[in-house]
């Protein structure tokens, strides 16, 4: 940046002229695109708001106009979507729950928790008071096995104990891969290549339902329990291939120079290595928690009663399932205020940091 | 011993050994259990269960099968699906995501922010939601009763989507598609070792030669698998209740098409915007200088640099892609995966089938990323004049 002479702002107007009216080529695909949105928009606001039908109970308004959307199946059944079979009686703690869950993740995102110390108490401890809510049985709340929680609180609760178990496991295995012991990092990378290559699906598959077959019969345990560490190795693996990518990029100075002033090996990884690798790998990694909350949907394919499963059974009576559609788009619009939000936070995360660009 | 733990060779190889030893133990255990489990069930192990009948029909298939499918067949029929998904799915990703890609790269506010609202909007939603919401949108077209053809030749209604088509054998469209992968694999193989070397005019021929060729195999592939007694051609037309002749698209497959690729297609789309900002501002611009136009700045220039910049992101995306068509078994289209778990269900075989189901995995994925791999050695710019 050595030109200090930077162009005058454009104006309002010279602005909207360069970028949508600037020769006949770009005015007709400007007209022609805005055109089409608008068409779109049109039907999708006359779908969704003016035909509408809105209010609780109004099946059958709903059955005598097919011109709009039905919102009353929302308004009607919100309740089974995101607590699915949870006691109704307790369910403001299934609510709580995931308020509680929804705090920390915001609480992350601001820097002062951002220390090796910090994080992982926050975490664990919005995970215990989550769980110690969900699951009751003392403190004068009636026990609630986790058979029977369901809809968002599950998800919440697969998506949260996920990254707990898989950040630490992300982080041996990629230490494990970067050892200087040569077999140690051959297992390993065979290990990770393999488990990356499968499908998460398989992956989840073979804990629910193939693992019981392999395992004695005191290790078999919940099968909630087995998909979630099933699913915390698929998560480990990609995200320890970050980590390697974040320590690959440091300066090997770095190590050296730790080395030469003679700290041991456990220091030089807590003190220079991680920290600065996770600063690299900050971006991608927000990436791989947003990647990772998206595909939790996934059990609803082995039988959990997530919040997809939650909201194909409260469409799936026979007096609403005319609004299949409605209640899809409720459960996007529910997962992309969530994935929108931690991407866009990536996004200025990526921006801030100044990552790439230095 | 404690002078040999001392010894730092000693130290380290005691350790690797317990180690590799430990996962193997962890391994061997597993499969110990699942054998003594396996005999009190009185199964036994082994293979032979492939030749046994499935007693179960699947819902699309590319090759025939007479009325007993054994689980070998159903098995082929499922990777054959599986291939034949990731076959339609990837290059139709590919080119919504260079669509999109472009537009949000274009100069033009309005194409930027529509690119932008496409590529927010769907990366922002799980895939199996976006297949469910497609497969919904598909089963409420109109009944065939009531559905219409557009053109004379096309009907889109609730049971599947009735286009014109060739009365083919299903295995003879796989071979011909076989046939062109192949063909693209010589090409490949070719452009580094002989045609950079020799007169480009000559390359240009021979390349040319190698493309009809492809094409010549893939018309002869359909004519050698025409079904007989039926003409070439086979338009679906209206008769009775339903459609007759043509090919049908069932509503499973649609969904299935529609979800991956325009999922797919919002992550290429990013990718390929970031080769584009990738590109230094000062190639356009030597472009320009040049007088080249617009469109020949675009496609001689930026389209070829920002897809050798983005190659090995986009060979990740497509391994990735491939393995998310297995979500094709939420609407019940019989894939790779799905065959396998409806297996495990019926035969109770589940050591072997999980283990044909990881290898399949890793046989097709590794695949993909050596043959792109090639691909990206083939075209990666050689030499250090442009630096990126």
């Amino acid at each position: 940046m050595s030109d200090t002479s930077f162009p005058a702002r454009p104006s309002v107007f010279g602005n909207l002229k360069t970028r949508y009216f600037n020769g006949p080529v770009n005015s007709t695909v400007t007209v022609v695109l805005a055109a089409l949105a608008l068409w779109v928009l049109y039907g999708l606001a006359n779908w969704a708001l003016v035909h509408a039908v809105w209010g609780v109970d109004q099946g059958d308004a709903c059955r005598a106009n097919r011109d709009g959307a039905c919102w009353s199946i929302i308004a009607t059944r919100w309740r089974i979507v995101l607590f699915g079979l949870y006691p109704f009686e307790e369910q403001w703690r299934s609510g709580l729950a995931c308020l509680i869950m929804v705090v920390v993740a915001v609480l992350s995102c601001v820097p002062w928790f951002w220390s090796a110390r910090r994080l992982p108490i926050l975490w664990v401890a919005g995970f215990t008071a989550f769980y110690i809510l969900m699951r009751g049985g003392f403190f004068g709340l009636p026990e609630v096995v986790e058979r029977n929680w369901g809809g968002l609180a599950l998800t919440v609760f697969i998506f949260s104990a996920v990254c707990l178990i898989g950040m630490p496991l992300a982080i041996c295995f990629a230490l494990l891969r970067q050892s200087s012991l040569p077999w140690v990092a051959r297992a390993m990378g065979l290990i990770i290549d393999t488990i990356r290559s499968l499908p998460l699906l398989a992956i989840m598959f073979t804990f629910a339902i193939v693992l019981p077959f392999a395992l004695p019969e005191w290790a078999i345990g919940e099968s909630l329990y087995r998909v979630i560490i099933g699913y915390s190795l698929f998560f480990a693996c990609y995200q320890a291939e970050i980590i390697r990518g974040g320590i690959q990029s440091l300066p090997s100075g770095q190590e050296e120079a730790a080395k030469a002033l003679g700290l041991g090996y456990w220091h030089r990884i807590g003190y220079i290595i991680l920290p600065q690798a996770f600063r690299n790998a900050l971006p991608p990694t927000i990436n791989q928690f947003v990647i990772t909350f998206k595909e939790t949907t996934l059990v609803t394919i082995i039988g959990f009663f997530d919040v997809m499963t939650s909201g194909r059974t409260a469409s799936g009576t026979a007096d609403w399932s005319f609004a299949t559609l409605e209640m899809y788009v409720f459960l996007a619009l529910l997962f992309f205020v969530f994935v929108f939000s931690l991407s866009r936070y990536g996004a200025y995360l990526e921006r801030r940091l100044g990552v790439g660009t230095r | 011993m404690v002078a040999l733990l001392k010894n730092r060779h000693v130290r380290d190889g005691a350790l690797q050994a317990l180690f590799v030893g430990s996962i193997l133990a962890v391994l061997a255990a597993l499969a110990i259990t699942a054998k003594t489990n396996m005999d009190a069930q009185g199964l036994t192990g082994g293979f032979a269960f492939l030749e046994r009948a499935t007693g179960w029909r699947v819902g699309f298939s590319l090759i025939e099968t007479d009325a007993t499918l054994t689980y070998a067949e159903a098995i082929l029929i499922g990777v054959m699906n599986s291939l034949f998904l990731g076959a339609i799915t990837l290059p139709l990703a590919t080119v919504i995501g260079i669509t999109v890609g472009v537009m949000r790269t274009s100069g033009n506010g309005m194409a930027e922010l529509l690119g932008a609202i496409y590529v927010e909007t769907f990366r922002n939603i799980p895939m199996i939601l976006q297949l469910l919401f497609w497969y919904t949108v598909l089963l409420a077209m109109p009944s065939p009763r009531e559905a219409e053809l557009l053109l004379g030749s096309v009907a889109l209604t609730g049971r599947g989507f009735y286009v014109p088509g060739l009365n083919v054998t299903g295995g003879s469209v796989f071979a011909g598609f076989v046939w062109i992968a192949l063909m693209i694999a010589v090409i490949v193989r070719l452009t580094p070792r002989r045609w950079r070397n020799i007169d480009t005019t000559r390359a240009r021929h021979e390349k040319r030669a190698v493309w009809l060729l492809a094409l010549l195999g893939f018309v002869v592939a359909l004519w050698l698998g025409r079904i007989s007694n039926t003409t070439l051609t086979s338009i679906p037309e209206a008769k009775g209740l339903n459609f007759k002749g043509g090919v049908r698209i069932s509503p499973e497959l649609m969904a299935c098409i529609l979800a991956i690729s325009i999922y797919g297609g919002s992550y290429i789309a990013e990718i390929i915007r970031a080769g584009f900002n990738a590109i230094p501002k000062g190639q356009s611009e030597a472009g320009k200088a040049l007088g080249l136009s617009v469109w020949h700045i675009f496609s001689r220039i930026r389209l070829p640099l920002a897809i050798r910049i983005v190659m090995p992101t986009l060979i990740n995306q497509y391994v990735w892609l491939f393995k998310a068509t297995t979500v094709g078994i939420a609407v019940s289209f019989t894939d790779f995966f799905m065959v396998i778990s409806t297996s495990i269900n019926q035969a109770g075989q589940t050591m072997e089938l999980i283990f044909m189901l990881m290898g399949g995995f890793l046989i097709i994925n590794y695949s993909i990323a050596w043959v792109l791999n090639r691909v990206n050695d083939a075209i990666k710019l050689k030499g250090t004049q442009l630096r990126i």
